[in-house]
């Protein structure tokens, strides 16, 4: 399979997910936040796989930048411009390499984790999603320089991805709607977290991970 | 959930639609965008206001765009920020070459989302600039927090601000007058029920029968306090010394605008109600009311029962731009 082919049916796999998840998401986000991330996340997947058909790209850095642009485009609230900046970095690194090695796509998730880093402002430990992709893109480094495949290298970034957005249970945020909580958002996972978790291993899936 | 709507889906589209017909030769929404322009947009040389946020908070924004206040706004989801390729859109069809400026309510995502648009616009060789307003004092203002929300006090950003671009103040000078404004507003709300929101279909909250929050944000954030529900006096008293009592010194000589905005659910009535209660307070208090106060639904949480005060303190200036005429549909009763 040609790398466009994969990421057309990693980026379904993804919008599958966002679709299976939307209930569970926005539901964690009515916990500590508005309500509102599972359907943020749903309609911008929806609107990229428009925009995937619409446009057709023909390298595996157009579709990612495409699926920036939508999610960029379309969603709205604090997800929107944070994913779709994670997704342009991603689309950024990955320029020219149509058959991106396992070292690639660990720098990939690093480019999207500072993306997103750099957009919001946030630092690990303030329950956002950063608290997934963090460790998310330390286990792809390790995993890469340890010999694994590129599907390896995001089995294990989803598996890290998993254990941060679990440990954002007991922290209090620090940024994003969930920071006016202070203590109540104590004991809650947080929904973007959790959603970065749920690409990730959407990506793993749609590669045989 | 028992509402007036076709499909949970196209709430926004459909307000939108309807706001566009029922105010022809005001308003036009620009296409596939939810993004209402003022009819005559653009303005030559008029620096163009352009505010926008997530809807369910009818009359905000759309019900501000008119001569006199903003020239466009932006309609996201309920409760979600637009998106920057809505503000560019918007950006695009209301510059007048002086430049646009984005009054932003401070949550996270609004903020982000006005800040890629600026740099798209700037991209397009329109010139931006904005303010975040955060009015809100229920919010402690740390750096653990994304701080201060922004609520009903925006409304006399708009109002201000919008005059001032009529009366040909530079983006620079807009700036200086929106953060002027933004310094001295203050607002504080309550709530006694959650509402619905239409795709979601849930409460986004819940509240027992005879509990009330104080402090509630206008999308259901928390407040500073939850507990059983007491006398409008009590409760104005309440919000008002969290007011008075944050950094905006009210009770020195000058005048003060006063605004009681209910959150949808809240008959007027009651808001009248309210209102005395402030009046008593403040005049105890030694707080001058300038004029007329603004008793109504200026930004609301769609049927959520509750209310906010906002105070700002004015000078000469804002005076002068608060009472300039406008023409928008939010204040068109006849
Ligand atoms: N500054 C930030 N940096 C990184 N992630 C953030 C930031 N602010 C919010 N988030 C993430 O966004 C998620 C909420 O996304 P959602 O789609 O619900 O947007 P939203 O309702 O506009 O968000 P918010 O209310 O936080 O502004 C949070 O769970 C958090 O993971
Ligand atoms: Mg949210």
């Amino acid at each position: 399979m040609g790398a466009v082919q994969a990421t057309l049916s990693m980026i379904r796999e993804m919008a599958a997910a966002m679709e299976e998840h939307r209930k569970h998401l926005t539901k964690l986000d009515s916990e500590i936040g508005d309500g509102d991330h599972g359907n943020n996340m749903h309609r911008g997947f929806q609107a990229a796989l428009e925009r995937l058909e619409n446009t057709n790209p023909q390298t595996l850095s157009d579709a990612l930048k495409a699926v920036a642009m939508a999610l960029i485009g379309k969603v709205g609230g604090s997800a929107g411009p944070l994913y779709g900046t994670a997704f342009l970095k991603a689309s950024t690194t990955l320029s020219g390499k149509e058959d991106p090695a396992p070292e690639d796509v660990a720098e990939a998730i690093e480019a999207a984790l500072s993306g997103v880093k750099q957009r919001g402002k946030a630092e690990e430990g303030d329950k956002t999603m950063v608290d997934a992709l963090t460790p998310a893109a330390k286990a792809a480094k390790e995993a890469a320089s340890s010999g694994k495949s590129a599907a390896g290298v995001l089995r294990a970034a989803a598996e890290a991805a998993n254990e941060g957005a679990e440990a954002t249970v007991p922290l209090t945020a620090r940024r994003g709607r969930a920071s006016y909580l202070g203590a109540r958002a104590e004991g809650h996972m947080d929904p973007g977290a959790h959603s970065a978790y749920l690409l990730l291993d959407a990506a793993a899936r749609s590669l045989g991970a | 959930m028992k509402k007036v709507i076709n499909a949970p889906g196209r709430v926004v589209e459909e307000m939108l639609r309807g706001m566009e017909l029922a105010h022809p030769g005001l308003l036009r929404l620009i296409p596939e965008q939810n993004v209402i322009v003022r009819a005559d947009a653009p303005i030559r040389n008029k620096v163009a206001l352009i505010s926008g946020g997530g809807s369910g908070h009818e009359p905000t924004h759309g019900g501000y765009v008119g001569p006199g206040m903003l020239d466009a706004a932006c309609a996201g989801a309920v409760f979600t920020s637009p998106t920057p390729e809505q503000m560019l859109e918007a950006s695009k069809a209301v510059d007048g070459g002086a430049g646009v400026f984005y009054v932003i309510k401070n949550y996270t995502g609004d903020v982000l989302n006005f800040e890629m648009a600026g740099e798209l616009a700037e991209a397009e060789e329109i010139q931006t600039d904005y303010v975040v307003v955060n009015d809100d004092v229920a919010v402690e203002d740390s750096t653990f927090t994304s701080g201060r929300r922004g609520i009903a006090g925006t409304v006399f950003v708009h109002k201000i601000c919008g005059a001032a671009a009529d009366d040909g103040k530079d983006l620079a000078g807009i700036k200086e007058l929106a953060e002027r404004v933004n310094a001295n507003v203050r607002s504080m709300g309550m709530s006694l029920t959650s509402c619905v929101p239409p795709e979601s279909g849930e409460p986004i909250f819940e509240i027992g029968d005879d509990e009330m929050e104080i402090g509630m944000g206008i999308h259901g954030e928390p407040g500073i306090e939850r507990k059983n529900i007491e006398p409008a006096d009590q409760i104005v008293d309440d919000l008002l010394q969290k007011i008075l009592g944050d950094n905006v010194d009210f009770t020195s000589s000058g005048d003060v605008a006063v605004m009681v905005n209910g959150l949808g659910g809240t008959p007027l009535m009651e808001l009248y109600i309210a209102y005395a209660c402030v009046a008593d307070i403040l005049k105890r208090e030694g707080v001058n009311i300038y004029k007329m106060p603004y008793v109504g639904e200026y930004m609301t949480s769609l049927e959520m029962a509750g209310f906010s005060i906002t105070l700002l303190k004015l000078d000469e200036e804002m005076k002068g731009y608060l009472e300039a005429p406008c023409d928008v549909a939010a204040g068109r009763p006849f």
